[in-house]
């Protein structure tokens, strides 16, 4: 059984440890803050401009000057902090956040990370993704484990245009947990009843059991 | 000190010609100056190179200049959920220049504070170097990038004296001081204009000097692309599950 969604997202929760500036990636990062463990000190920060990101407003604290990077209506905690853009990413491309957790479309044995374009269908632009990639200490990466069309998105090396180079420490996918390993992917946990033989054959690069 | 304030954005507006770069704050359509872009709409000056995060959205702000076919080239990070600029950039109607976030705040702080250009490791080994010198510093690959300046800059601040003094609101702070830096002429639209000396010098998060005009706009639409919520039960079931 492959893991669901909210069992990836709650895995992710767990690579934050007490104390952390965390930056969470638009789309199903962001939920991961739904999950952090209790006891689990963690400060949000949200590349817009605000450090302390609570969680979404009540609908009488709804205030349209007050939004995390997809956007969205948030809050700020107490110890909150806002900033302009140009601090913010020197939080993130100074090596002051310790995580970030991203989406991604692509990841390479080697780190190479990407996640911000398909050549000829999707033209979002790059937005924070480079910074983040590129400047947080740690980046985990949640993603499904293989594109609609079967794909895999582990893979040897890139074949859609890199995000950055190098960056990706650890992958999470429904079948499990794997780390960066230069030549090879290694597996350092699996998803229930999913066994060596099915990740070698999903992923598009060697993995180490 | 002199008052900048102007009675009326098109004043504050004067000179305002076809070709222009413009660079306007905001964050989406947060912390937008938006007398200035609904003046600037009006007064349907054309081939406009704009310089903005993301050149409004779902329709609205910048994306009214879109409409109308004013703008000539976008310098911007994010067209996600702008459906005018990417409609109109596949069509090659119109010159798109995309940019990391951080780099994009970067080069604007660079432009306003006089730095000919940095060396950062956003992008290195990505579309982005191409065509800009790269170079390795302790260890690490970097791409140079240079600054970014505009013929105009207008931004939206919370509380303005009559010096230019600025105070921003919340996540509505994003670009706005650094491309009020950044701008030749820096027309800065305020929700509250108070007078010089109002404002406690601790208190200024930009100083007036960057400012040139100021033009008192009491309301804005404060347009909310995504009101989520929560109630105090799917959040107590949320940290539960």
């Amino acid at each position: 059984m492959s893991w669901s969604r909210d069992d990836m997202v709650k895995r992710a929760a767990q690579e934050i440890a007490d104390g952390q500036v965390v930056n969470l990636g638009i789309g199903l990062p962001t939920e991961v803050a739904n999950f952090i463990p209790d006891g689990v000190d963690v400060v949000l920060h949200s590349e817009n401009g605000l450090l302390g990101m609570g969680p979404f407003p009540l609908d009488s604290e709804v205030d349209a000057q007050l939004i995390n990077a997809g956007k969205q209506t948030v809050t700020a905690l107490p110890g909150a902090s806002v900033f302009d853009s140009s601090l913010s990413f020197a939080m993130i491309r100074g090596g002051h956040v310790d995580l970030a957790i991203l989406g991604g479309l692509e990841v390479a044995c080697n780190g190479d990370l990407a996640n911000w374009t398909v050549p000829g269908k999707l033209i979002a632009g790059m937005g924070g993704a480079m910074d983040l990639a590129a400047g947080a200490r740690r980046v985990v990466v949640l993603q499904s484990h293989a594109s609609k069309d079967g794909k895999s998105k582990l893979v040897s090396a890139l074949t859609l245009p890199p995000t950055a180079r190098g960056c990706v420490a650890r992958v999470i996918t429904e079948l499990g947990v794997f780390d960066v390993a230069g030549d090879c992917f290694r597996c350092v946990e699996r998803a229930p009843g999913i066994d060596d033989a099915a990740i070698a054959r999903s992923t598009g690069a060697p993995v180490r059991f | 000190m002199k008052s900048k304030v102007y009675p009326s954005i098109d004043g504050a507006l004067d000179g305002l010609h076809d070709g222009m770069s413009i660079m306007s704050g905001g964050f989406g359509l947060s912390g937008n100056a938006e007398a200035c872009i609904e003046a600037i709409a009006r007064r349907g000056v054309k081939g406009l190179t704009i310089i903005s995060n993301n050149c409004g959205n779902q329709g609205q702000g910048l994306a009214v200049l879109l409409k109308n076919r004013q703008v000539r080239k976008v310098v911007c990070s994010f067209i996600g959920g702008n459906p005018d600029l990417a409609e109109q950039y596949l069509a090659g109607e119109i010159e798109v220049e995309l940019c990391p976030q951080g780099t994009f705040a970067e080069r604007i702080r660079a432009g306003g504070a006089g730095i000919g250009g940095f060396f950062t490791p956003t992008g290195a080994g990505t579309t982005v170097a191409e065509g800009k010198e790269s170079r390795v510093i302790d260890g690490r690959l970097h791409v140079f990038e240079k600054p970014l300046r505009a013929d105009l800059a207008i931004v939206r601040a919370a509380v303005g004296d009559h010096f230019g003094n600025l105070r921003f609101y919340r996540t509505s702070r994003n670009f706005n001081p650094l491309m009020a830096m950044a701008g030749h002429v820096t027309v800065a639209e305020v929700d509250r204009l108070v007078p010089t000396g109002a404002l406690d010098p601790d208190d200024v998060h930009l100083p007036g000097l960057f400012v040139q005009r100021i033009v008192h706009v009491p309301e804005h639409k404060n347009v909310i692309e995504f009101r989520t919520t929560r109630s105090e039960a799917t959040h107590a079931e949320a940290k539960k599950a």
